[in-house]
């Protein structure tokens, strides 16, 4: 008897779909994601990039379509568990007032678990900013603020990481340091990653493959040279 | 002045109204001028007012001789009209108006029944009434100041509740620091008339009791007593109705729904 292949398919969306109002937000996305791939989502503002992630970790409810965690459809996935698993990093990093060890436990501590110092320090030097634990998250700069929203969100030990935009919000400089802090983690971990931007350098630099989406619609998908040069 | 121009009760009532709204009046016309339209609005809550008091004190005459009982339907349908009121100031909240009037029939209902079964309350229709009346009414200005700075905070903070969200915490407990901020700013307006009572202001209902013959006293500590109730029940109301909505601004799926312009 043989044994079927496991898959490698972390994510696939089929047909997923966001209507509000009669206003068409994503309509009709369809894409996969292999274990250890890194898409880029790019396309004009306004195009429905953000909406499309927001459907990934059902931080909204899509109208149409269905997504697979693992061969898994999402909504028999406990809410709070898939987004554990899909952790996301937003363009702000919304820092919660206290310590950066702090922000870090506060993932782990919503399921009862405390993060050990060892593993706090750990994340905090995958993002470059070791010692940076006791530190209060009001005098960081923006890039650094960036880097624990990063830390933050890989101490929950997510499956994928879903980035929304992360260095949109920062200066070249800060910029530079948090695309470098990504690209260490999600290479060294080999950790599957979609990511919204609408930076096509950076999508090249970062991604594997990419998704154009205009008017809400996926235009262009496959390998990210093919579809950003095109 | 107008009693010299005036010498029906009625009539007087009538100018003294009309002297008053014209105070209000002249708000809305400074307000105007700086660019801040009232007047629909503050025209409309004055002319509901007036019109809303002067059928309850005319229905409030025929009360007087009912039975005892009836006092119970008429603050219960205060209850439901309190409850529409506050529901108004949550927009954009799924079920604002059931929440609010839960919350006001146990905030103000339980006070009313507790403080009427011991004896604080007397049972007389021309005592329930009025009293169980104050007592509904400032629970609803809490429960709309709680509803009201609840959306407020929500709305403000969208990035930071999603974000909690974002990183598994549960979805009451991702609104829980403006849960909070709401009760306290709704308690505002009942913890300053327990503190400023006898300085800044003495109420109606103690002014009353003096007019018909009351003993200052008495009248005195009967007004701290009914300022405790009306602490105990907004804040009671407040309670609840935190309590209830923070569930509701989420889906089944923990997605908040409340969002701006949705």
């Amino acid at each position: 008897m043989s044994i079927p292949p496991i898959s490698s398919v972390v994510l696939r969306a089929e047909h997923l779909g966001r209507t509000v109002h009669d206003k068409i937000l994503i309509q009709d996305a369809s894409f996969e994601l292999q274990k250890g791939g890194v898409l880029a989502i790019t396309g004009p503002s306004g195009s429905g990039k953000t909406s499309l992630l927001r459907l990934l970790n059902r931080l909204d409810e899509p109208t149409s379509g269905i997504v697979f965690v693992e061969g898994v459809d999402y909504r028999h996935i406990e809410p709070r568990e898939l987004r554990r698993k899909l952790g996301m990093v937003t363009q702000r990093p919304y820092l919660f007032p206290g310590s950066v060890a702090d922000n870090l436990r506060f993932g782990p501590a919503q399921r009862g678990e405390t993060l050990p110092p060892k593993t706090i320090e750990e994340l905090l030097a995958q993002v470059g900013l070791k010692d940076y634990a006791g530190r209060d998250v009001a005098n960081l700069s923006g890039g650094e603020a960036q880097r624990v929203s990063v830390a933050r969100t890989l101490a929950n030990s997510p499956l994928a990481l879903l980035l929304d935009e992360p260095t949109s919000a920062l200066d070249d400089t800060a910029k530079l340091e948090v695309e470098s802090a990504i690209q260490k983690v999600v290479r060294g971990q080999g950790l599957t990653c979609v990511m919204v931007t609408h930076d096509v350098a950076q999508a090249m630099r970062l991604a594997s493959r990419a998704l154009v989406v205009e008017n809400g619609r996926i235009v262009r998908a496959g390998p990210v040279g093919e579809v950003l040069r095109a | 002045m107008l009693r010299l121009f005036f010498h029906s009760q009625l009539q007087l009532g009538f100018a003294q109204a009309l002297v008053a709204a014209l105070s209000a009046l002249v708000v809305i016309v400074l307000a105007r001028r700086r660019g801040i339209h009232l007047e629909s609005e503050t025209l409309i809550a004055m002319v509901r007012g007036l019109v809303q008091i002067i059928a309850v004190g005319s229905i409030l005459v025929i009360l007087l001789r009912a039975p005892r009982w009836t006092s119970g339907i008429l603050l219960a349908a205060m209850i439901v009209a309190a409850g529409a009121t506050s529901a108004r100031r949550a927009k954009g909240i799924p079920e604002a108006f059931r929440v609010s009037a839960w919350a006001i029939a146990f905030g103000a209902g339980s006070i009313i029944a507790l403080m009427t079964s011991l004896g604080v309350i007397d049972t007389a229709i021309t005592s329930l009434v009025p009293v169980g009346s104050m007592l509904i009414a400032n629970a609803m200005n809490s429960n709309s100041l709680a509803l009201n700075r609840f959306r407020s905070d929500v709305l403000a903070h969208i990035g930071e509740i999603e974000t909690a969200l974002a990183l598994g915490a549960e979805a009451r407990n991702s609104v829980s620091p403006y849960v909070q901020a709401s009760f306290e700013a709704s308690l505002i307006p009942a913890i300053d008339s327990l503190r400023s009572l006898g300085i800044v202001w003495i109420p109606g209902l103690m002014a009353g009791m003096l007019l018909s013959g009351a003993r200052p006293v008495y009248a005195a500590i009967y007004q701290f007593v009914v300022l405790a109730m009306i602490f105990a029940s907004s804040g009671l109301t407040s309670l609840i109705s935190t309590m209830l909505i923070r569930g509701r601004v989420f889906s089944p799926a923990e997605q908040l729904l409340l969002q701006p312009g949705r």
